[in-house]
């Protein structure tokens, strides 16, 4: 097993509303523990509790860790019943987290590596805390972020921070019009690509990376259960044919593993 | 100190929480929640002669207070496990079970012969219940006839502790146990998942690869109680109880109504370290009500 998990109860310091299906949460260890090295593009799982409906816990991605206040912080999508609760709690609240899951992105890079982070609604998540391990790696990575419209572009400036950022909008309201594949951003040469989105987003990414020759991870979000390999419910079929956990041999892959 | 130990006739346990097949992995996914020397016992993921690859995905929806699974016996076969998973877990002190399933009777004789070249082993469970593969499985499961022909063919090949898991997806499930009893089986467990279905209505088609699967979880914690109660008024064998256990009170419930063991299943996946709060309830159960036996409990109703 990769790395040590934890179970730990967390308390939120902050829920900030990001437009009106996403919420963005920041936590710390409710015993003032130190949180678990982290990372970027590992997962946590989040118990839902005190919800008639909700069962199991919910796998969100980590989208930064801020060491300065010890903080995990998550963006999450009212995609259900159980993330619209979790989007509702308030500050003070205690949320039971299990972490570090998965493996995470390679960060196996050249700091004269030119990089693409490609995120899509949600998927962004990711990206944020994976754009500042790539800057502390001394590289200077740079972001593509799409979206069906202005609204749904989420913590742009939080990117902006990091590095030079690309748009695409469906509507056009905001950066370029179109697919993030049509963006002008894909006239430059990449090093390496890294992707999170919906899974129709991620395979035409993957499909321009194939025809360009470029290195691609993406990373996938299939309905999972325990989170720790054991229930193998989410598996994702690989290009060799037999069936994986995306929650401990993932959620990260390179693109040359799925039979894409 | 309250005596926590049961016996299912010669498999002596050190207390009577076990985990359910399935939902555990080999026990090691859980280690950094879990003292697996703590444990009764952990029964591994289903095994059988060939590896499995499992249905297609998706193979999981969640539903009020349980979920549907339709993993499909996904596992790398018997010789996987015996050369490379065997050796990593051989070393924890409490007991090692492998359920065991196939698709003919001869493939469960086969993987019973060849767990028998393993010390630590001292258990099978004979899964005739699994309501996720096309052949063998809850075929077998769900018939007299069936259910005795794998517990009397594993009977002659396995000389040790032969559990037999039970399908609920059955008219009279006594009528199973009994059946098994007289085939040679030393105990019974029950219940095994109730065949479900969940359809997405915005998407118009069922949430599961395989439409219907395996309902588990707390939402079926009363029909497993139930068949566990009127499975230990039928057989003389000890039987173990699962079934929706989420805290030491439930687990209790299935003590009270018959069972001398319990096995702890989709639990694991909401709190990993479940199985220990199970443990420590029972403990102060006892304590509290001045029972200085877990065994004076069992099936007192």
């Amino acid at each position: 097993m990769a790395n040590k998990k934890y179970m730990l109860d967390m308390t939120v310091t902050e829920n900030k509303v990001l437009g009106s299906l996403y919420g963005l949460l920041k936590l710390v260890p409710s015993d003032g523990s130190k949180l678990p090295l982290t990372r970027a593009g590992q997962f946590v799982q989040v118990e839902i509790a005190d919800s008639k409906t909700t069962y199991l816990r919910r796998p969100i991605s980590v989208n930064y860790i801020d060491e300065a206040t010890n903080s995990l912080w998550l963006l999450v999508r009212k995609a259900g019943e159980g993330t619209r609760h979790l989007t509702a709690a308030s500050v003070g609240h205690k949320i039971n987290v299990i972490l570090p899951l998965g493996n995470g992105f390679s960060m196996d890079v050249k700091t004269s590596d030119r990089l693409l982070l490609v995120g899509g609604g949600v998927g962004v998540a990711p990206l944020l805390y994976l754009g500042y391990k790539l800057r502390e790696a001394g590289c200077e990575p740079e972001f593509l972020l799409g979206a069906r419209s202005a609204a749904d572009l989420l913590m742009l400036e939080e990117f902006e921070k990091v590095g030079k950022v690309y748009c695409s909008t469906e509507d056009g309201s905001a950066g370029e019009k179109g697919l993030v594949t049509a963006n002008s951003a894909f006239n430059t040469r990449y090093d390496r690509i890294y992707c999170c989105g919906p899974m129709p987003m991620m395979k035409a990414v993957a499909a321009v990376a194939k025809e360009k020759n470029i290195e691609c991870e993406v990373s996938l979000e299939n309905r999972m259960t325990c989170g720790l390999g054991a229930c193998l419910c989410c598996v994702e079929k690989k290009a060799d044919g037999h069936n994986v956990c995306v929650c401990t041999e993932g959620p990260v892959f390179n693109t040359k593993e799925l039979p894409w | 100190m309250v005596n926590l130990s049961v016996e299912l006739g010669d498999l002596k346990l050190k207390n009577p929480v076990l985990t359910a097949s399935g939902t555990f992995g080999y026990g090691e996914e859980y280690a950094d929640f879990v003292d697996l020397n703590r444990l009764g016992g952990f029964i591994v993921k289903g095994t059988t002669l060939e590896p499995r690859e499992g249905n297609d995905y998706p193979r999981m929806a969640e539903t009020p207070s349980g979920m549907l699974n339709a993993v499909g016996l996904q596992n790398k076969g018997v010789d996987y496990f015996i050369e490379h998973i065997y050796p990593r877990i051989c070393q924890y002190k409490s007991e090692i079970i492998v359920n065991v399933s196939g698709k003919c009777v001869e493939d469960y004789v086969t993987v019973c012969e060849k767990l028998s070249d393993l010390d630590r082993i001292n258990a099978v469970e004979i899964n005739i219940s699994c309501p996720n593969v096309k052949q063998g499985g809850m075929a077998y499961g769900t018939t007299c006839e069936g259910a005795a022909e794998v517990a009397s063919a594993v009977r002659k090949a396995w000389g040790r502790h032969m559990i037999v898991k039970l399908s609920p997806n059955v008219t009279s499930i006594a009528d199973i146990a009994r059946a098994v009893e007289d085939a040679g089986a030393d105990s019974v467990s029950l219940i095994n998942t109730l065949l479900g279905m969940a359809v997405d209505v915005e998407r118009r088609r069922p949430y599961l690869s395989t439409v219907t699967g395996g309902l588990s979880g707390a939402a079926v914690k009363p029909v497993a109680v139930r068949m566990v109660w009127q499975v230990a008024k039928a057989v003389s064998i000890p039987v173990i109880g699962l079934g929706g256990i989420m805290n030491g009170h439930d687990a209790l419930e299935f003590i009270m109504a018959g069972a001398r063991a319990i096995e702890v299943g989709t639990a694991n996946f909401i709190d990993p370290s479940v199985t220990m709060k199970i443990i420590d309830e029972i403990t102060e159960f006892c304590e509290r009500q001045g029972v200085e036996d877990i065994n004076e409990l069992v099936g007192i109703i």
